[in-house]
């Protein structure tokens, strides 16, 4: 932490703090998290520039308007945006120290995670079904793999979010479980707003081509 | 039905797979074999498996990580080296319808294995090495912001190293060049499990450098002493910051190519193929978009090094701290305009390759301001050609040829006559080890007093230096003559007999380096062994200038038992200057961070999970990944992470400092 | 230019090059000898700065080594004047140089048709350049000389002071093509066709090489350069008409199985749009052209109509190098026919390169990849997909 440490002209300088500073415990892990998201926010870069570059590849297949369904999506992606309010709350509720406020929003954020979840996976499902497998052509995987890149990252928040869950449950809301909160909420929020990129890109996009 | 069995419990791991059939891999198989057997039963012999274990493999300690970098670098470099003289070896006698003593499926996973051991393998840990060891002490920290994850992270590097040494004796390596481009990679011309070894060594190691690099930016942002505002910093750990903001924002990228390129290989999706709408052409560009960048990432804390070094031994404040600075960040910036200058063969038009050939050129700009600014370091100096000081000549005259060549090759048309060309890995030979291993070099010797409290054998020291700047020029000289004279890499056997003459001149270059190795490793014997070592009771037997030089050497757990607080940019040398007294009384317990195993057992796991996935043993894989997460979870119910050193113990350290000081002065 | 960098050339190169055949700096043909000039010219640039530090870095470390006792002054670390020299003297040599890649490059462009035969020669109009459409396989070269109807496996024999116009394309993994003595250096990629110019002033032979790994039989892939005068050629020609072998799609496919050190094949007659479907990887009838599938990609697909039209792969690949959660190796199939799309792609305007009217400062067409020259069928499919749409389930 750089501090203040200048001393006037001519007064003799402190070399060494004899008493010390006082550190806010995990000073760092708000940054490091930070850092760690952008790193992860540039694989998925690099998945969008995949599908950018990739996306019109049919290999005389199935394109967009063959595969996908608006409603389905409109539906999650209103869960997954629903789930980042709930997110909110209980971080409201946790800065007010209302440990069971604090339980019950997360849950509700882990309910509607997983409502999101498992229309992605029932949309996968149908689009295997009918035969438009990530094999078929450039196009289906890069979007197999954007989307499902974006779906594993919710299927760890989920999972992050559910040991959370038992860690206050059991030792409270201590810093340490408070840091995780905050870092879990972070992580959630990116995981929106590069859904909202998902959904533009490769669903909005995908259609109006 | 017992074929089957076998078959899941194995996956295509059978016996053919173990290169019996080749003899030089048997005999190497035999002497790693002995050779581990020996150090394992010394091991059990003295005891030390419960020190080593509790000391140094589950520390937390940035010194002991650091160093354990260090010694990972130094072996895999004997590893790569003994490749490279392979190489040469082949080259040397390939000549007149001979098939030399390699075939191609041998000749070719050595080049490949080659690039891959010495840049992710040797260079990386050692430059994170020093960054480790060296900019929490430069910033006046007692650790590292994340202790654990800094363990984690050099437990993966091990891993990814683990399953490349692996792939010597249990199946393959790639045998499509260090970048593994397809559609050569792809499943249908790579068949076997070469490749697979790469993606999976290399992912495992990435994700320890791509930690460590969040790690050492959140380190430099929020550790640092009070009064060190960014422009005060010391310029290694500027150069640091620098090359960790590179490894977070590239390494992401390489992750998410090697993971498609995975996919492409174990599901049969098309991102790379050459039909189904996949593109070659996207992987090349992406795999450079991280590689460029990694170039930067290696060479950046070399000129911190360098930069240490030219002030230190000339006696002076660092030239132009400012543009120094400035050129760092400028680079840094550029690093990622430049990719497409390792393919302009490929077609993209004169615009599009005169624009990243003239980037190219523009890095050359801060790089010469860099070079000028060691100058005039030196100019009016007080030079001590002390060791690392005589790397830094090196490295300034061979460096300067290399950036050169460098230069040519960025400019298009000329590069479409010497790209793929042995002129381009002389270049690339001349950049890496005239600049990144001569100021590794420069780092050990500065340094080691540091580490383990005393200098490294002078005599060796300069054995070593002589042999490795002759075998560079031997070994590499010829190189750029045979890419004037239209001789491509990556060759096994060659018609022309003239040619001959130039690559025995270049395998006798390889064997003098060979002896600067062992000279190295001489001193570092000597040095340890030695009876009369000078020991550095001072801490600073250089007459240093950052804050490194303030504490003992070597430096105590806590680092500094009172934080330094900074006026200036050379805060030791103002220290001195200004007669800073240390406090010898008034100690306060310090809080630490307690050991744990936890990143051995995720690193070995992820190790098994790699190798399983290799082999498509494919109920391993799920177990091994159920167990990498469980090991994770339950790593988070520990809460109980840190402890305090009591003030009995600080106490008891700094007095014995105290005495030593007094004595010495 | 270039006479004042034969001049530089001769005290710092020629004693390091003594005695050995540095065909990159003896080069044969103008353009590589243009690409040599270059090279000259950007290191005498640049070593305009690298001596004079070198000098100083010597000059230096001697004269203020500790025991000299020269001048000392520890505290002196910045000088604004001596900072502006230290900054703007590498820029002032990387503008001169920027301003040479910027010309040359566009001048040396190897898609930009020649423009000269060597200095103060410029290209006849009526002269017809030579056509050469290239093929790296697994682990050879092939040549098809359109104008002749020939072609040639690891020999590429041309007529002197005769500009050549490449097209390159390769099977299954990326190559380089490299002829020292005439070009630089060119990537051959499947399902892309890239190109060169280039031009061979001296009769002689010389090494054509592949200059980018591509598998085991690499260091074997290399072929025989030719350059001959009119009437040698013109003999050349008629002696590979004489030969037995004729290059068809089912030679193609045996030809291109991979092999090492292949010895020169020479085929006497070339089955007419080979070229065009190696290069959209068509050459088996039954699988669908890249330019085909581009032109329907560009339409939106072939919806779920075009999910299973897929053939199994009948030669290479198949069963044995399949992904293990993949399925067995495919292809998309054909919808019209292989000729169809051939006769398609053949009656459609050839890549326009680059003309060779001097650079004027402003930037060229940028080449395309070679499906995208397809567009104008576009119109000649939607008629056929319209169709093919309702029928292609039975397709299958």
């Amino acid at each position: 932490m750089s501090s203040n440490a200048t001393t006037a002209e001519g007064e003799a300088p402190q070399f060494y703090e004899l008493v010390p500073h006082h550190h806010a415990p995990h000073g760092s892990t708000q940054i490091g998290f930070w850092l760690y998201l952008m790193s992860d926010c540039l694989i998925f870069a690099s998945l969008f520039a995949i599908y950018g570059v990739l996306g019109g590849n049919f290999a005389a297949g199935p394109s967009p308007e063959h595969l996908f369904n608006l409603q389905l999506v409109a539906v999650s992606t209103g869960a997954l945006l629903l789930s980042s309010i709930t997110y909110g709350f209980a971080m409201l509720d946790m800065d007010e120290g209302k440990k069971t406020g604090t339980l019950v929003w997360l849950v509700i954020t882990g309910i509607l995670g997983a409502v999101f979840l498992r229309l992605t996976l029932y949309e996968f499902y149908h689009m295997i079904h009918e035969g438009a497998v990530p094999q078929r052509s450039a196009f289906l995987s890069a979007f197999f793999v954007l989307v499902g890149t974006h779906a594993l990252h919710v299927t760890f928040g989920i999972l992050w979010l559910v040991t959370l869950l038992i860690q206050i449950g059991t030792k409270g809301l201590i810093p340490a479980n408070k840091i995780r909160v905050q870092c879990l909420s972070m992580f959630w929020h990116f995981l929106d707003v590069i859904w909202i990129g998902v959904f533009t890109v490769v669903y909005l996009m995908g259609m109006l081509r | 039905m017992t074929n089957e069995f076998w078959s899941f419990i194995f996956g295509r791991l059978t016996w053919d797979v173990l290169p019996l059939h080749e003899p030089i891999v048997v005999i190497t198989f035999l002497v790693v074999a002995v050779g581990g057997l020996a150090v394992v039963g010394a091991l059990t012999y003295f005891k030390l498996w419960g020190y080593l274990w509790k000391e140094w493999f589950t520390s937390v300690d940035h010194k002991k990580v650091g160093i354990m970098y260090m010694v990972l670098g130094l072996v895999m470099l004997l590893r790569g080296f003994a490749d490279a003289l392979m190489m040469r070896l082949q080259q040397a006698i390939a000549f007149n319808g001979s098939e030399g003593y390699l075939n191609a499926h041998h000749y070719d996973q050595l080049f490949s294995v080659h690039g891959v051991i010495m840049i992710f393998f040797v260079a990386m840990p050692l430059i994170t090495g020093f960054m480790n060891y060296i900019v929490p002490l430069q910033i006046g920290a007692r650790d590292v912001s994340f202790p654990f994850l800094n363990n984690f992270s050099f437990w993966m590097t091990t891993g990814g190293a683990v399953l490349v040494m692996m792939s010597l004796f249990v199946g393959e390596f790639a045998q499509t060049g260090w970048l593994a481009f397809p559609p050569l990679s792809g499943i249908e011309h790579s068949p076997a499990s070469g490749v697979d070894y790469y993606i999976w060594a290399l992912q495992v190691a990435g994700v320890g450098t791509t930690l460590s690099g969040v790690n050492l930016i959140a380190t430099i942002i929020k550790m640092r002493a009070p009064g060190m505002t960014l422009m005060k910093m010391p310029v290694f750990t500027w150069t640091s910051l620098c090359t960790n903001v590179l490894i977070v924002a590239s390494f992401p990228i390489l992750t998410a190519v090697l993971t498609l390129l995975a996919l492409d290989r174990y599901v049969g999706t098309n991102f790379f193929t050459a039909d189904f709408g996949g593109s070659p052409m996207m992987y090349i560009n992406l795999i450079w978009i991280w590689g460029h960048p990694e170039v930067y990432i290696l060479i950046l804390p070399c000129f911190g090094i360098f930069s240490e070094v030219a002030s230190t031994f000339s006696g002076k404040r660092l030239f132009g701290y400012t543009s120094m600075v400035y050129a760092t960040v400028v680079i840094t910036v550029l690093s990622y305009l430049v990719w497409l200058h390792h393919f302009f063969t490929m077609g993209s038009g004169a615009s599009v390759n005169s624009f990243f050939g003239i980037t190219t050129m523009i890095i050359s700009i801060p790089t010469g301001a860099k070079i000028f600014n060691w100058l005039f370091t030196m100019y009016k100096g007080r030079i001590r050609f002390e060791l690392p000081m005589m790397w830094l000549i090196a490295f300034m005259l061979t460096f300067t040829i290399g950036g050169m060549t460098g230069v040519l090759l960025a400019v298009p048309p000329a590069d479409f006559v010497l790209h793929n060309s042995l002129f381009l890995v002389a270049h690339f030979h001349n950049v890496i080890i005239g600049g990144v291993l001569f100021g590794i070099f420069a780092g050990i010797n500065y340094w080691w007093p540091k580490a383990f409290g005393y200098k490294l054998n002078e005599f060796w020291g300069k054995v070593s230096f002589w042999l490795w700047n002759v075998g560079f020029w031997l070994a590499f000289g010829p190189l750029y003559v045979l890419g004037l004279m239209g001789i491509t890499r990556r060759l096994r056997t060659f018609d022309d007999p003239s040619l001959q003459i130039w690559f025995i001149i270049a395998g006798i270059g390889a064997l003098v380096i060979a002896g600067g190795i062992g000279a190295m490793l001489i001193q570092f014997g000597v040095s340890i062994l030695g009876k009369n070592k000078e020991w550095d009771t001072t801490g600073d037997p250089w007459n240093g200038r950052t804050l490194e030089w303030a504490t003992s050497s070597p430096p105590p757990q806590y680092n500094f038992a009172f934080t330094p607080v900074i006026h200036d940019n050379d805060a030791w040398a103002d220290m001195k200057n200004r007669h800073s007294q240390r406090p010898i009384k008034g100690f306060m317990e310090i809080h630490m961070p307690r050991n744990t195993g936890t990143g051995v057992v995720l690193a070995g796991l992820s190790v098994v999970l790699g190798f399983a996935l290799i082999w498509y043993m494919w109920w391993l894989v799920i177990l091994s990944f159920v167990a990498l997460i469980g090991a994770a979870i339950i790593h988070t119910f520990n809460y109980d992470r840190d402890y305090y050193i009591p003030v009995e113990a600080v106490a008891e350290v700094e007095d014995t400092r105290t005495r030593l000081l007094s004595g010495a002065r | 230019m270039s006479r004042f960098a034969k001049l530089l050339l001769v005290p710092l190169v020629a004693p390091l090059l003594a005695g050995c055949n540095a065909v990159v700096m003896a080069p044969a043909g103008d353009v590589a000898l243009q690409q040599r000039d270059l090279i000259i010219i950007a290191t005498v640039l640049m070593l305009l700065i690298i001596i004079p530090v070198m000098v100083l870095v010597v000059l230096f470390a001697r004269k203020y080594r500790q025991g000299n006792n020269a001048k000392y002054e520890p505290n002196w670390d910045h000088s604004t004047q001596l900072e502006l020299v230290i900054w703007s003297a590498p820029l002032a040599i990387i503008i001169c140089l920027g301003a040479v890649t910027w010309v040359s490059t566009h001048l040396l462009d190897p898609y930009r048709q020649l423009g000269r035969l060597g200095p103060d020669r410029p290209v006849i109009a009526e002269v017809e350049p030579l056509e050469v459409e290239v093929v790296a396989l697994d682990w050879k070269w092939m040549f098809i000389y359109p104008q002749y109807d020939i072609a040639t496996v690891n020999e590429f024999v041309t007529p002197v002071d005769r500009p050549i116009s490449f097209k390159l394309t390769a099977s299954t993994v990326m190559n380089s093509f490299y002829i020292p003595a005439m070009a630089g250096q060119i990537y051959a990629m499947p399902g892309m066709q890239t190109r060169l110019h280039g031009v061979i002033n001296e009769p002689g032979t010389y090494r054509g090489i592949a200059a980018h790994y591509s598998g085991h039989g690499f260091s074997g892939m290399h072929f025989q350069t030719k350059g001959v005068s009119d009437s040698e050629f013109e003999a050349w020609v008629a002696e590979v008409r004489n030969s037995p072998d004729m290059l068809n799609r089912q030679r193609y496919l045996e030809v291109e199985k991979p092999s090492e050190h292949v010895p020169v094949m020479h085929f006497a007659g070339v089955e007419s749009g080979l070229y065009t479907a190696i290069l959209n990887m068509c050459v088996e009838r039954d699988k669908m052209c890249v330019s085909e599938m581009m032109s329907i990609d560009e339409q939106g697909g072939l919806g779920h109509a075009g999910v299973n039209n897929l053939a199994p792969e009948l030669y290479g690949g198949g069963e044995k190098n399949r992904s293990p959660f993949g399925p067995q190796k495919t292809y998309v199939a054909a919808i019209c026919s292989t000729d169809e799309a051939i006769a398609m792609t053949a009656k459609l305007p050839a890549i326009k390169a680059p003309n060779a009217a001097p650079l004027v400062g402003k930037g060229l067409i940028r080449p395309e990849m070679v499906a995208h020259s397809n567009a104008p069928a576009l119109d000649w499919l939607a008629g056929k997909l319209a169709f093919n749409q309702n029928t292609s389930a039975d397709a299958l």
